[in-house]
């Protein structure tokens, strides 16, 4: 039992890991590009990189916070011009070659120390230490120094953490999440109001629960600490609210139309450019804020914004389902704590002498990464809609 | 009697249990001697206090006695050192910024120079050598080795552009051998595969086995590397991308599926071989000088297995009838099967013969290259689409073109930028093409968007 509360622990540490949220937040970008528009940016990583040079750099030449933020914002929007002008005029397929492309020229650019005047901003392969440019943003914490544990009460207060009640409070995790998905499919008779109260008392419930049965100690203000949690998570919160908007606006279904049929938009009298440059545009400021917020409690580190965080991107969209508010969220909720699931379970049961000991240290996270490929391949062949999507609106092709 | 043997054993045993510990200790009190001699020169900077800029003249190995050490501080004046038996010097360093260390050429020994850096921003005034940006609390070294007077490694700027041209076509014709097979999957099926260049990796990997591990001849070892390739593209073809075509999947999402299979066969190869580099042969390969170009004999056959394949699989493309089926098919799927040609053999067959061709791709990188790890695919990736987007999609003869241009660039552009941007330079050069021929060179000038 010992064994899988370490494993649930770590799940749920990960769950709330801002790196997770900010990764959220770039697959609500990317979401826009393909799930919405249809366009196939495989470039993701550099929107996220760039965001993060703008920011960092900035700070590290003494310029003011939301001054650092907003270059962010500005390389990245310079970027998606760039990018968009040559390629966006072309069929599908170019714009995948050429955003990967200019992603992997933006890191080799950053890692490179051919250039000094560069390489005294970047720090070539090295990067950019957190500490250099975290300061202005943890002194902006509200919090008092300490750390807090969410929740205080927990399982371990209830019958001195028994396995019973550990198992009936899973169990009634599982029994709430079916029923919301049950609520969500409309197999249940309520509609209206007390449908959305529904969902939002079962999800509170789960959450509330879920810190209950695996209770999550931070630092407040440190890294990787409650502030950034806390602030990752709201500004996951505000991209939600803005898609929202904007996809339900004119604007939206515009999207979708470009998405659906090229050339019936255009016939409409549409300008198919400006709007899929508008969508590369918004996707790649979420880019760069995911980016900002995933380097603050890390480093700029270009090696660790390559190609692979646009593929694990394209995962988590694709499990939580493409052109769905809620897909890139759920997805990469799922994406990196099952991914911490598959570590923990090769960790404790492949590779120790109480279990099985088929692998060593390093073979378990290559194990689960194995798992990750085969898993986008099924979920891409067998449910390309995702959890939340619908089949109807994956219909577009290159 | 009895007694004397016994305070003989005595002796003895008291004898031996002296030599055991001294045996045991004289390691660590030699240690000891030795780091105190050390401690004499050296230097451990203090954090907010001093920093050290020391080093070794000469190497290691081979040290240099006797020769003046200067440094020159941001004021600009010096303090000079002579170096020991060990070759050791040791500035400590109280003032931030930035320094300069060079040597009395006086004392160096006989016909011998103070190399220069390699990185030119390094180069200092009057040979010496830059130490820039000094902080506090922190260890500098530089490199301070010799080289025979009149040493002249700065070949001519021609022989340096003929070298590299060869080392260019070299990697062409390699990525030609890979990219080939990804232009005609590309047209027969509309699949764009991310999971093209692990199979290059696979080449590799697969020689590695067989070659290093399992000790084959390298000639029947690549011949295995070919076959076995070629079979895992024909099972890949039978289980995976035909019910997928059955099935209908959209190529956006058959390109995703290559994105998990080409993570899946990465992490894969990282778990069977690890992460470090293994080689195919051994030994280190002979070199010969063809006038002013140094190659490798490995080099030379690969390049002429590469040109002759190459050359087997255009003429198969243009004389044969299953080589024109396939053309056809690359150019219209839909009135190639209405034409009687079965679509589904051709495109087996397509996967089959590309999968060979990047096994092949592959054992031959990995012996030019001094080995393969599990991203050596990884980074040709890009190289193979830009060289088939620069031939022109889907167009074999395209790909061929496009490959030995992509491989001149990324071995030529270090001659006028930084070297660590050659791949770079090759993926600009895609773009710019890109927006003023889209479809490549080689290819049909047609509506694209």
């Amino acid at each position: 039992m010992d064994d899988i509360q370490g494993i649930l622990n770590a799940m749920m540490r990960t769950a709330v890991d801002p790196q997770t949220a900010a990764v959220a937040i770039a697959v609500i970008g990317l979401n826009i590009h393909f799930g919405y528009t249809g366009l196939i940016n495989i470039g993701q990583s550099a929107f996220m990189l760039l965001g993060a040079y703008g920011f960092a750099i900035s700070i590290t030449q003494g310029w003011p916070l939301p001054v650092a933020i907003l270059v962010g914002l500005a390389v990245a929007f310079v970027f998606a011009l760039v990018l968009g002008v040559p390629t966006l005029k072309l069929r599908g397929d170019y714009l995948a070659i050429v955003t990967i492309s200019a992603a992997e020229i933006i890191r080799y650019v950053g890692r490179s120390g051919g250039y000094e005047s560069l390489s005294n901003l970047t720090n070539a392969a090295q990067g950019i230490a957190g500490s250099q440019y975290r300061t202005p943003f943890t002194d902006l914490s509200p919090f008092p120094t300490g750390t807090t544990q969410l929740l205080p009460f927990n399982y371990l207060d209830v019958a001195g953490g028994s396995t019973v009640v550990r198992l009936l409070g899973w169990l009634v995790v599982v029994a709430a999440i079916w029923t919301a998905v049950r609520i969500g499919r409309r197999k249940v008779g309520l509609e209206g109001s007390t449908r959305t109260l529904a969902m939002v008392g079962l999800t509170a419930l789960v959450v509330v629960l879920l810190f209950f049965l695996a209770p999550v100690s931070q630092r407040n203000t440190g890294v990787n600490g409650w502030w950034f949690t806390v602030v990752a998570w709201i500004l996951v919160g505000i991209s939600l609210i803005i898609v929202l908007g904007l996809t339900r606006s004119p604007w939206g279904r515009a999207l979708k139309g470009v998405r659906e049929d090229e050339d019936a938009m255009r016939s409409l009298g549409k300008n198919v450019f400006a709007i899929k440059m508008q969508a590369l545009i918004i996707g790649g400021l979420f880019g760069a804020i995911g980016g900002m917020m995933y380097v603050l409690p890390a480093a700029v580190q270009p090696d660790a914004l390559g190609r692979s965080i646009t593929f694990f991107a394209y995962t988590a969209l694709l499990l939580g389902g493409a052109a769905t508010i809620w897909g890139p969220v759920l997805g990469s909720l799922i994406f990196f704590v099952g991914r911490v699931f598959l570590i923990g379970v090769a960790n404790t049961y492949l590779s120790s002498d109480d279990y099985l000991n088929i692998m060593n240290g390093q073979q378990t996270s290559q194990f689960a990464f194995i798992i990750v490929g085969v898993a986008l391949m099924l979920l891409v062949i067998f449910r390309p809609q995702g959890i939340l999507g619908d089949k109807r609106e994956l219909r577009f092709n290159v | 009697m009895s007694r004397t043997s016994v305070l003989e054993r005595g002796v003895v045993a008291r004898a031996a249990a002296f030599l055991v510990l001294s045996l045991l200790v004289a390691p660590l009190l030699l240690l000891l001697s030795s780091r105190s001699v050390e401690a004499a020169t050296l230097c451990l900077p203090k954090k907010d206090e001093t920093a050290c800029i020391a080093g070794t003249m000469g190497s290691r190995a081979e040290p240099i006695e006797g020769v003046d050490v200067t440094l020159t501080k941001p004021d600009g004046s010096t303090e000079t050192q002579t170096t020991e038996k060990d070759g050791k010097f040791a500035f400590t360093i109280t003032e931030p910024g930035n320094y300069l260390v060079g040597v009395d050429e006086e004392t160096l020994p006989k016909g011998s120079e103070l190399r220069p850096p390699a990185n030119a921003a390094l180069r200092g005034p009057e040979g010496t050598i830059k130490v820039d940006n000094v902080q506090l609390g922190q260890n500098y070294g530089p490199v301070l080795t010799v080289r025979p007077k009149g040493f002249d490694d700065s070949t001519s700027k021609w022989d340096e552009f003929i070298q590299s041209s060869v080392n260019g076509i070299r990697l062409g014709l390699l990525l030609a051998l890979a990219s080939v097979g990804l232009s005609l999957i590309y047209g027969t099926t509309g699949i764009s595969n991310f999971a093209h260049a692990e199979q290059v990796t696979l080449g590799g990997m697969v020689g590695y086995g067989l070659v290093n591990v399992a000790g084959l001849p390298l000639v029947v070892g690549g011949i295995l590397v070919v076959i076995i390739c070629g079979f895992t593209g024909w099972f890949q073809d039978r289980i995976l991308w035909q019910p997928l075509r059955r099935r209908g999947l959209g190529l956006t999402q058959l390109m995703i599926v290559t994105i998990g299979l080409s993570l899946a066969m990465q992490y894969a190869f990282q778990y069977t071989v690890g992460a470090r580099t293994v080689r195919v042969v051994v030994e280190t390969p002979e070199t010969r000088d063809f006038g002013s170009i140094r190659i490798t004999d490995q080099s030379l056959w690969a390049m002429g297995i590469a040109a002759v394949v190459l050359a087997l699989v255009g003429l198969a493309l243009l004389r044969t009838r299953i080589g024109r089926a396939t053309r056809a098919v690359a150019d219209n799927p839909a009135l190639a099967q209405a034409s009687g040609i079965d679509t589904d053999k051709v495109i087996r067959l397509v996967w089959t013969v590309a999968m060979g061709l990047s096994g092949l791709s592959g054992i031959l990188y990995a012996l030019i290259v001094n080995g393969v790890k599990w991203d050596t695919g990884l980074q040709i990736l890009l190289l193979l689409f830009a060289a088939v987007t620069l031939g022109g999609l889907g167009t074999a003869f395209g790909a061929l073109v496009g490959s030995l241009i992509i491989g001149l660039v990324v071995e030529l552009s270090p001659m006028v930028i930084p070297g660590d941007f050659k791949y770079a330079a090759a993926l600009l050069i895609l773009i710019l093409l890109l927006l003023v021929r889209p479809q490549g060179l080689l290819g049909r000038p047609q509506r694209v968007g």
